[in-house]
């Protein structure tokens, strides 16, 4: 199935641009998405950390996917 | 007005202290984040703040409930900036009441910590010399 990941911050300028779509197998958990990322884009490598959203929700590595879940790249956070 | 708000426009604090405000509640703070003009002794021209705001208005919720629960406030609200934001302009605004200081005072040093840990807002500083996400990197 396909996803789209939505990022914000410096991992926008990371993956060159707002977003992008992976194609994954059914049922695939956040940490691997992570692993992947991080593969393909060895500069988040260097954040301070990383850590990714579904649906408006932080969630740990063992979440499993669905189709159409909003996933979004959440670099550390420095509002206020 | 919304308890939790994000907008490209001028916070107003008069407006947040008025909307915490109650008879019955004898304490009141409110914490204004300004942009500060220097960081690390070089010169901030500007700061840009960008929000996923659906999260992050969300999570703010999550600290106003969190807050009032344990230190039995009156109210607390939450306004960020987002966009360009100048020096001596405000980033952020957070106020709350209760019927005596002690509780305003440590619902609010807790409600901006956690704004900064969890809440999905980023700051961009532009130097004369370039520009950095903070944090970003260890």
């Amino acid at each position: 199935m396909k996803i789209e990941i939505i990022a914000y911050g410096i991992a926008k300028d990371i993956i060159n641009g707002p977003s992008l779509s992976m194609d994954i197998v059914e049922a695939l958990d956040v940490g691997t998405v992570r692993k992947i990322l991080l593969s393909n884009y060895p500069a988040l490598k260097g954040l301070a950390s990383l850590q990714l959203a579904v649906n408006e929700e932080y969630v740990s590595d063992d979440f499993v996917l669905k189709e159409n879940d909003e996933v979004v790249i959440i670099p550390p956070v420095s509002g206020g | 007005m919304n308890d939790v708000y994000i907008t490209s426009d001028p916070l107003d604090s008069d407006a947040c202290t008025k909307a915490v405000t109650f008879a019955d509640a004898g304490g009141l703070v409110v914490f204004v984040g300004n942009v500060r003009n220097i960081t690390k002794g070089k010169t901030v021209k500007h700061l840009v703040f960008e929000a996923y705001e659906k999260m992050a208005l969300k999570e703010m919720a999550k600290i106003i409930d969190e807050a009032v629960l344990k230190w039995g406030l009156k109210k607390m609200v939450i306004h960020h900036r987002t966009g360009l934001v100048q020096v001596g302009e405000s980033a952020v605004v957070i106020a709350c009441s209760s019927a005596h200081r002690k509780a305003a005072f440590d619902a609010c040093e807790y409600a901006i910590d956690k704004l900064k840990e969890t809440v999905p807002i980023w700051k961009k500083e532009f130097f004369e010399d370039g520009e950095v996400w903070v944090s970003a990197h260890p």
